[in-house]
């Protein structure tokens, strides 16, 4: 690589500095650490005893009558706070370890449908004249155009009790059916959300097989299942594993489609981080533990992915 | 209280008193005071971002006759509204503690103004700027609790919470009059519940008696196991959404305020409204000016114009909250007016209690609790960290088993 084409890079690495990294190391300071009172002497004051100390500052002060700035007392008292460092808030997350793998059953559940779904209709579209390819993709984003929101609300109104599809259910004298407000609700608004996210990726890694080379398995001899075994899907891992990725990071993380659809009683880590920034609990240092656990499982689950367009496990599969 | 339902009283006098048919026709007297200079501003191409609760406002829906609050403003002082919502106070809250966003105008309710207070977060108001707070708000609602010397706030609507329920849905027999029909395991999957923290608690310390401003740990871990224990009856935990789910008929019994009952009652009428007898909350929403603010003068006229009597009433008459206005109720619809579930009587309003702000331990513990409900498990500390290290380790040892493999094969 020529120096010249290196500075091409500098807007995206300013861009990751300022945007990825200063907030990473953000949320690490956040979740790693704590603010306590420390006196004079440099003793630390657990919450009662500073609570007691300013209640004692106040009924003093109230007692002569004067004005006063408690925040000011507390600074000539000599009374500051401190940040130091804590494990505190990643043990607390532990008491949410079973939000975790709902969020992360919920999410597998959404990508193993996804990619079943979208890996033969990738394959289709794949196959097709090049003018009718353009079509399908199209029809494959055209829900994308509508806002994320306006597309969750819909399946709201599609899917409550007294909703269109109930309805059309007690025309033919059967229902109402228990749809909104369960775990298969919220998958379902995962699945229909992020299905383009799946198909996309493969869909352009199918393209780019040959057909030739299908021809020449099949003139060797291999029929339509070894075709795909030992053609296709090798050929394809890397858009699954794209595709994997792509749907169930957004999955794992999302806090809006189980509040719609899961009715808050189905609270996923995502809206466990959300409570805690803009929520009722307000608590941003937890809410920087969770979203450290999560990262972390994420990049495990990233790393595994990854081995499937590892090139040597082609045939491993089979 | 008392004050309170003595002003009722008078207000319901002078609604009976004056002759029928006065609000249709005497409104279109009304016009703005001149009790500011409402130009003073004009031209100066200025923005003030007003946040308020959703629904809470008057708008034009289309409607003959609609008034457009902001619209209003807008051309009467020249100075541009930017208007958003919040679903909650501790969403206000949360926002504002994070900064990074500029409010001149936020309408929180009363507890949560005495713990912004607390937390120096808010600006003392002139209110020489606002002569109307003197002149047009009931003396009722000057030197509340939650701002003992008018420093800080000035009222805009108050009201209650009470249980919505669908007729059609709950069973004439079962006593809507009781906070206990929300743990009626008849009623499982029918029933809609806050999404607060505060108002949820109030529910549940009132069903068991208590006082909803408690900060006994043992009195609010009760309540905590019997909002677990009502979490299989709940459909959905649920703030502005309310209004789809019981317009459209989609759960029996949900509790929430006064005033939007009204909204949702005239969009449905199968719903109807009770206050149950073990009590309630009774709030104040209140407009405030939050540190930071960029164009302090210019909230002012907002909130000014927003006490104007011609505005309050459009208000009040849109969103159906109850009004703090010295005027109001003489120029308001008989019939809203009149109305229990608006204005009701002094017995259902000695019943009911204000939230205070409560020490920053019990928030923290009620936030903890709320959470633990909403999540309820119950794990050992360790295992994130283990989980956690495990997840590192196994992603390094699959990373540099791939890089091993990938060198012997060159």
């Amino acid at each position: 690589m020529s120096k010249k084409s290196k500075y091409a890079a500098v807007p995206y690495l300013v861009w990751m500095v300022i945007f990825i990294l200063v907030p990473l190391i953000l949320i690490g300071v956040f979740a790693f650490t704590t603010t306590v009172q420390v006196d004079s002497e440099g003793n630390v004051l657990t919450t009662e005893e500073y609570d007691t100390y300013v209640a004692d500052l106040i009924a003093e002060y109230d007692e002569i009558g004067e004005d006063y700035d408690i925040n000011e007392l507390l600074e000539n008292d000599d009374i500051t706070e401190k940040t130091v460092f804590t494990l505190a808030h990643i043990l607390e997350v532990s008491k949410y370890s079973s939000v975790l793998i709902n969020s992360a059953w919920l999410a597998l559940i959404a990508t193993a449908i996804c990619l079943v779904i979208a890996y033969p209709l990738a394959y289709m579209i794949s196959r097709m004249r090049e003018s009718r390819q353009k079509l399908a993709l199209m029809l494959v984003m055209l829900p994308m155009w509508m806002n994320f929101l306006l597309r969750t609300y819909a399946w709201m109104t599609l899917l409550e009790k007294n909703g269109l599809i109930n309805k059309l259910f007690g025309l033919i004298g059967l229902g109402p059916f228990e749809m909104i407000n369960t775990q298969g609700a919220v998958v379902l608004g995962m699945i229909y959300n992020y299905l383009p996210f799946m198909i996309l990726p493969l869909y352009s890694v199918m393209t780019k097989i040959d057909s030739r080379t299908i021809e020449a398995a099949q003139d060797l001899g291999a029929n339509g299942i070894q075709v795909l075994g030992r053609v296709i899907i090798p050929l394809s891992m890397p858009g699954v594993a794209t595709g994997i990725t792509q749907v169930f990071v957004p999955s794992i993380s999302t806090f809006i489609i189980s509040r719609m659809l899961g009715g808050g009683t189905n609270m996923l880590i995502g809206d466990l981080i959300d409570l805690q920034f803009l929520g009722n609990a307000y608590n941003p240092s937890l809410g920087a533990a969770i979203s450290l656990v999560l990262m972390v499982f994420i990049i495990l689950c990233m790393s595994i992915t990854n081995q499937l367009d590892n090139e040597d496990m082609e045939g491993v599969l089979m | 209280m008392k004050k309170l339902s003595l002003f009722l009283a008078a207000a319901l006098l002078t609604a009976a008193v004056s002759p029928i048919g006065v609000s249709a026709s005497d409104t279109e007297e009304l016009t703005y005071s001149d009790s500011v200079d409402w130009d003073k501003f004009r031209g100066q191409n200025i923005t003030i971002n007003v946040y308020n609760w959703g629904e809470y406002i008057s708008v034009d829906d289309g409607t003959e006759g609609a008034f457009d609050t902001n619209r209003a403003f807008e051309e009467l002082t020249g100075i541009d509204v930017n208007y958003t919502n919040f679903a909650s106070n501790e969403e206000l809250y949360a926002k504002l503690k994070n900064g990074g966003s500029s409010y001149d105008i936020i309408i929180p309710s009363d507890y949560m103004i005495a713990r912004m207070i607390n937390e120096n977060m808010l600006e003392k108001l002139d209110y020489s700027n606002i002569p109307n707070f003197e002149l047009l708000i009931s003396d009722d609602f000057k030197g509340m609790d939650y701002d003992p010397n008018d420093e800080y706030s000035v009222p805009y609507m108050w009201g209650m919470v009470g249980l919505i329920y669908n007729t059609t849905l709950v069973d004439p027999e079962d006593d809507v009059y009781s906070w206990n029909i929300l743990w009626n395991e008849k009623y499982a999957g029918d029933i809609l519940m806050f999404s607060n923290s505060r108002d949820a608690f109030m529910i549940a310390e009132k069903y068991l008696g208590y006082s909803m401003n408690t900060t006994d740990e043992q009195e609010l871990r009760h309540a905590a196991s019997a909002l677990t224990d009502q979490k299989l009856l709940v459909q959905a935990y649920v703030m502005d959404e309310i209004f789809d789910k019981m317009i459209g008929g989609e759960a029996a019994l949900a509790p929430y305020y006064a005033g939007d009952a009204l909204t949702m009652i005239a969009d449905n009428p199968e719903l109807a409204y009770a206050v149950p007898r073990e009590g309630t909350n009774l709030f104040v929403d209140a407009m405030c000016i939050p540190k930071g603010a960029k164009n302090k003068e210019a909230a002012e006229l907002y909130i000014n114009f927003m006490c104007e009597t011609l505005v309050a009433l459009r208000n009040c008459e849109y969103i159906g909250y109850s009004t703090p206005q010295k005027y109001v109720l003489d120029y308001l619809d008989p019939e809203l007016a009149n109305d229990p579930i608006a204005y009701p009587d002094e017995a259902t309003l000695a019943n009911t209690e204000a939230f205070i702000a409560l020490p920053n331990a019990t928030t923290q513990l009620i936030d903890e609790l709320w959470t633990s409900i909403l999540t309820a498990s119950e794990a050992e500390p360790w295992t994130i960290p283990v989980f956690l290290l495990a997840c590192l380790g196994l992603s390094i040892g699959i990373n540099v088993y791939r890089q091993v493999k990938k060198k012997r094969n060159v």
